[in-house]
């Protein structure tokens, strides 16, 4: 079951070495929120006065009861919602009011690993791998070497052709990191990735997240796992209580400079 | 322009499913089919009317009760000026040709059958001095302008060919509806794909690509199944129309009118492709 993704980075010259279409040198913070408020229809607010900035390679936890609002605040990250009050500023860009056109180039920067996998259930593990490539118009001359690379460093090479349904949960989960990861994202976003799977896989899976902020990936992961949290050093921890954010150092919402981060 | 037409096997494979896809092509494919029959129809009722209005514009005929005097009347119609193929009818043809109409009774002698001049006269030809010179040849004798007698059918046949051409673009806007609520549901049955593709940064653009090229294949295969149909019943019908051509005149479709009906179906397919294309992009839209 160990694959040559346990714990590793890619080899140089993977798709993790595309250098292309990335914009992201010298930006300071990935995303940044101010006063931001949700609420979805008439209801009252999931989220409230959230002010924070997540810097350019840090590795976030974001935890808190259920019901806190992890996954609204996610989605705001990942572009899934807009704000109903508050602006929200990803990669120096105001998004809160963008259009809906522009979402798309932002949202190829963002890779998203979901508790449930999300996976498309009618086609292969490397069909799911290959689809943000594809999407960004990649052929499939340059599809091929690094679906296949990075199914490999998920240790699922030899699954390429499985369907989700024919897949372990946590086949599935690699697959979705696969497919999160594949585009070589500046900002990783992980809802429960480890909800789903065993106490080795899940640290299997945080190998794969350190080793994608050591290349620059800003991660944020929603867990409640704290065995996890406390495996990962350096990690910063993100609080939600009932909607807002419990920040009592206050270094979310002023994090250090470029070269002083949290790493 | 028309690359979206042409997907990789990977695109096709995002909808997944093949071959016929719902009701879609049937759909559109019975809609094809009627919208060439009666498409056909008005093209030939048009045709007709043409026939009519053209044999009608310039030909007259003197009726002559009881025929008495006919040759007078012939006489006088030929000193007219102007006034051309003069021809007295026959009192046998005009039976004959009320046989037709009436079958063994029209050839019955107890059943009276006017005398019948029919001339052509062009439109400067004075008229009103030939009614008068008629009228003293023969008494009771009326001169009619055929484009006069036929005026009712010939409203009616270009209201036909009007109620035609109205019956094919309802025909249009009724696949037109059928193309959206198609699109919807396809929309709504792959919502999960189409949530996972803009989560991955797909356009609207390209998720209504894969929807508009789905449901413009499904409308080109239904609306030429259903244009060959329709062929066919138009070819078995156009070979059992010699009477229906005695009766007109023998008004048939022009090479013209052939190739409008041919392009009927990519018509209804670019409709189709177009509807779709604005259904789905719409309701991509009402999304975050």
């Amino acid at each position: 079951m160990r694959g040559p993704w346990q714990g590793g980075e890619p080899k140089a010259g993977s798709c993790f070495g595309h250098a292309n279409e990335r914009e992201d040198v010298g930006l300071a913070s990935v995303a940044e929120f101010d006063s931001v408020g949700l609420r979805y229809g008439t209801g009252a607010e999931v989220l409230s006065d959230l002010d924070f900035r997540l810097t350019q390679g840090g590795f976030y936890f974001l935890t808190g009861a259920s019901g806190a609002g992890k996954t609204s605040l996610l989605k705001l990250l990942y572009l899934a919602q807009r704000p109903t009050r508050g602006r929200v500023r990803l990669f120096g860009e105001e998004m809160s009011e963008a259009t809906r056109d522009a979402l798309p180039h932002f949202r190829r920067r963002i890779g998203v690993v979901f508790q449930d996998f999300r996976l498309i259930r009618h086609l292969s593990a490397f069909d799911n791998v290959a689809l943000p490539l594809r999407i960004r118009g990649a052929s499939e001359a340059e599809v091929d070497g690094p679906v296949r690379e990075m199914l490999a460093w998920v240790g699922l090479a030899d699954r390429a052709s499985a369907r989700p349904a024919t897949l372990s949960g946590g086949e599935q989960q690699r697959v979705a990191i696969a497919r999160a990861v594949i585009n070589r994202p500046d900002l990783l976003v992980a809802d429960e990735p480890t909800g789903n799977v065993d106490a080795e896989l899940a640290n299997r899976l945080m190998h794969l997240f350190t080793a994608l902020n050591r290349l620059g990936t800003t991660v944020i992961i929603a867990t409640h796992d704290i065995g996890l949290i406390s495996a990962t050093p350096g990690a910063q921890l993100v609080r939600l209580e009932n909607g807002t954010m419990v920040d009592p150092t206050g270094l979310l919402r002023n994090p250090p400079r470029p070269g002083g981060s949290a790493q | 322009m028309m690359d979206w037409l042409f997907a990789s096997s990977a695109e096709r494979r995002l909808l997944g499913g093949r071959g016929l896809r719902g009701a879609t092509p049937w759909l559109i494919g019975i809609m094809s089919f009627t919208m060439v029959v009666v498409a056909a129809a008005g093209l030939a009722l048009a045709n007709t009317a043409s026939l009519v209005a053209a044999g009608t514009a310039s030909r007259y005929s003197v009726q002559v009760p009881d025929g008495a005097g006919i040759d007078r009347v012939a006489a006088a119609v030929r000193a007219t000026p102007g006034a051309s193929s003069v021809e007295s009818v026959p009192a046998a043809d005009m039976r004959k040709t009320l046989e037709r109409w009436l079958g063994p009774a029209g050839t019955s002698a107890d059943l009276p059958v006017p005398g019948l001049v029919t001339f052509d006269a062009p439109p400067s030809a004075d008229l009103a001095a030939l009614r008068v010179r008629v009228a003293a040849a023969s008494s009771g004798a009326q001169l009619v302008a055929h484009r006069d007698s036929l005026g009712p059918v010939l409203r009616s046949l270009r209201l036909l060919q009007w109620l035609s051409l109205a019956l094919v673009l309802l025909l249009g806007a009724a696949a037109a509806a059928a193309v959206v609520l198609a699109s919807r549901g396809a929309l709504d049955t792959h919502r999960f794909t189409i949530e996972v593709m803009h989560g991955v940064g797909a356009t609207d653009v390209q998720v209504t690509r894969l929807f508009q090229r789905r449901i413009a294949l499904d409308a080109l295969t239904g609306s030429i199944g259903g244009a060959i149909l329709a062929a066919g019943v138009l070819l078995a019908i156009a070979a059992g129309a010699s009477f229906a051509g005695e009766i007109t005149g023998g008004a048939t479709l022009t090479v013209a009118d052939l190739i409008m009906l041919g392009l009927l179906p990519f018509g209804l397919t670019a409709v189709a492709t177009w509807v779709a294309r604005a259904t789905v992009l719409a309701t991509l839209r009402q999304a975050v």
